[in-house]
């Protein structure tokens, strides 16, 4: 079970509260793009052992999306952060690269 | 006029280890906008009578009161005779600063738990550390009662007060009536 902290409200709860919301940072191709990138964005996703960022719902509290990264293997939650942003903050980054040297995941690593 | 009921029309039982109530008709008041503006903040002090309270937390006075839902979003509680004419307040008050008022009262239903177990009774439904140290008088919560959203707050040292949808308003009653059950003690909080 994860234990997710809500960036927007600052509780601290148990997936239950929760709802998943899929990968993050995804880029949308919409009508005019190139057949190839509207099927990555629809259909490709990451499915990492290991480190993996996702979008989180906090939708039994205070109703506001964020994004929270994890690692699939051991479940541990490497932290969350708020979802107006394209990419992961840059300390939460260094925090994985120190506990899981080398990873990578998407354009980040 | 119609005869105005609430959900459950004050359903009571006692015959477990907490009593579970429903409270009849509380005025509620749905408030979304910048919870920093000065506006936002004179509209929904100057009708309630209490102050602004802090993140996850909520002021009472009596019917009436404050709960921070969340970032952008306040329950303005009063009493359900007002709520037109606090509504009407609240938007004379706001003028034209971006935001939402809008009165959810007959959307909502009220119950309360209380009793020695009362704690015991709401820790068993929700995912919530609800130790005395951990959540006290004051403090608002969102959360969920087994499979429904549902918000509480502590009134005293042995009553919640639980705010739900009224269309959930059976289901939590009942939920709780299982919480509840005679002899289900678990004795945690002793």
């Amino acid at each position: 079970m994860l234990i997710l902290e809500c960036p927007c409200c600052g509780i601290t709860a148990e997936e239950t509260e929760f709802h998943g919301g899929g990968e993050a940072h995804l880029k949308r191709f919409g009508p005019d793009s190139e057949d190839k990138d509207f099927e990555n964005y629809l259909f490709m996703r990451e499915n990492p052992k290991g480190v993996h960022f996702e979008r989180w719902r906090h939708n039994n509290g205070c109703g506001k999306w964020f994004h929270a990264a994890r690692c699939t293997m051991t479940l541990e939650v490497f932290g969350t952060y708020s979802a107006q942003t394209y990419e992961p903050p840059k300390a939460l980054c260094d925090a994985i690269s120190a506990k899981r040297p080398g990873w990578s995941w998407g354009a980040f690593s | 006029m119609s005869n105005l009921v609430s959900a459950l029309d004050k359903a009571t039982d006692s015959s477990g280890i907490a009593v579970i109530e429903e409270m009849g008709l509380q005025g509620m008041i749905t408030l979304r906008g910048d919870l920093s503006a000065e506006s936002v903040k004179i509209a929904s002090t100057s009708v309630t009578g209490v102050e602004m309270p802090a993140q996850n937390m909520a002021n009472h006075a009596g019917a009436s009161g404050i709960c921070w839902m969340s970032t952008d979003e306040l329950l303005i509680l009063c009493p359900y005779d007002g709520v037109a004419d606090t509504l009407a307040k609240m938007h004379k008050l706001l003028g034209d600063t971006h935001s939402l008022a809008v009165d959810v009262s007959d959307a909502r239903a009220c119950l309360r738990v209380s009793g020695p177990n009362a704690r015991e009774v709401m820790a068993k439904l929700a995912p919530v550390d609800l130790a005395p140290e951990g959540f006290s008088v004051g403090m608002f919560r969102r959360t969920r009662l087994a499979q429904v959203a549902a918000a509480f707050w502590i009134v005293d040292a042995q009553t919640f007060q639980i705010v739900c949808f009224r269309s959930n308003a059976q289901y939590v009653f009942d939920v709780l009536n299982v919480a509840a059950q005679s002899g289900s003690e678990v004795g945690f909080f002793k």
